[in-house]
């Protein structure tokens, strides 16, 4: 189960009112790459952990990311407050404000709207730490571009805290990968050596 | 929120972060003993901290985990996204 603590993981500022900003740092709330794909893609994929560490590592980062994705909310939320309809329509957030108002909800920087196929949980658990370090490299990326488009230092400030979580889960995930290596006992390798084309299905052709 | 309650709770919240980098640090390297020295430590000083700020300020958690006055503070404004944390 979990529980909920009365604050965020990190002070998140706003200096002043931006909607055209929050159009674009909405993509970490509900786009490929955000908070809410991290955190449930490590939620669902724990259940089929073979080892101790991994199930742990899952659990823990797939929880720090629900603290994160508030943190993103928060942003977003305090970006739009206050803008009046005008600045709505100058930002091109219109469309997102005949459907949604000023309220949260989980889209990309175009507006397309969350989907699960964002994530994957595949049971092969040597697949699954693969995807999730592909997917903290993609977050950092993102991160790195909504730095230079950010013309808020107390956003950027909040966004390099955010940025650095991705680095030090991705090294995280690395670690596991390393454990999982040594579990199956398998060569680290990068490429197709060592494989048994014997144990690969069979190709029709 | 006034400066006291906000210099506390940014205390928290470090203490927190330390504690949960720890965490994960500790998830891959179980065995490091220093590292679990230091969680202890953090942890520690974190509890202590926590129920140094509910004493005064309400429960910083819910169902029941975290420490509750003779009124219901836990629905008390302002709510984590509504703290202005710009420094004046």
């Amino acid at each position: 189960m979990w529980v909920y603590q009365k604050m965020l993981q990190y002070p998140a500022r706003v200096r002043s009112t931006n909607p055209r900003l929050a159009k674009a740092v909405i993509t970490q709330y509900g786009g490929p790459d955000g908070e809410l794909a991290a955190s449930l893609r490590y939620l669902t994929q724990r259940y089929t952990m073979p080892i101790p560490e991994a199930k742990a590592a899952l659990t823990d980062i797939g929880t720090e990311e629900l603290a994160h994705m508030e943190i993103v909310a928060t942003l977003v939320y305090n970006l739009i407050r206050d803008a009046s309809i005008a600045d709505i329509k100058r930002a091109g957030l219109d469309g997102y404000y005949a459907d949604h108002d000023k309220a949260l909800y989980f889209v990309n920087a175009e507006g397309v709207p969350w989907v699960a196929a964002y994530i994957q949980s595949k049971g092969d658990p040597i697949t699954d730490i693969h995807e999730n370090m592909a997917a903290e490299q993609k977050a950092r990326s993102t991160y790195e571009y909504l730095i230079q488009l950010s013309d808020d230092p107390d956003v950027t400030d909040t966004l390099r805290f955010l940025w650095q979580r991705e680095i030090v889960h991705f090294q995280r995930f690395g670690e596991i990968l390393n454990l999982l290596h040594d579990y199956y006992g398998r060569e680290r390798v990068f490429h197709m050596k060592g494989w048994d084309p014997e144990k690969m299905p069979p190709v029709d052709r | 929120m006034n400066a006291q309650q906000k210099e506390m709770l940014l205390r928290i919240m470090e203490l927190q972060f330390a504690a949960t980098e720890l965490n994960l640090y500790l998830d891959t390297h179980p065995d490091d003993m220093r590292a679990l020295q230091e969680f202890r430590m953090r942890s520690q000083e974190l509890m202590s901290a926590k129920m140094e700020y509910e004493r005064v300020y309400g429960p910083l958690l819910n169902f029941g985990l975290g420490m509750t006055g003779r009124t219901w503070q836990w629905i008390q404004d302002p709510w984590p996204w509504e703290v202005n944390w710009r420094r004046s």
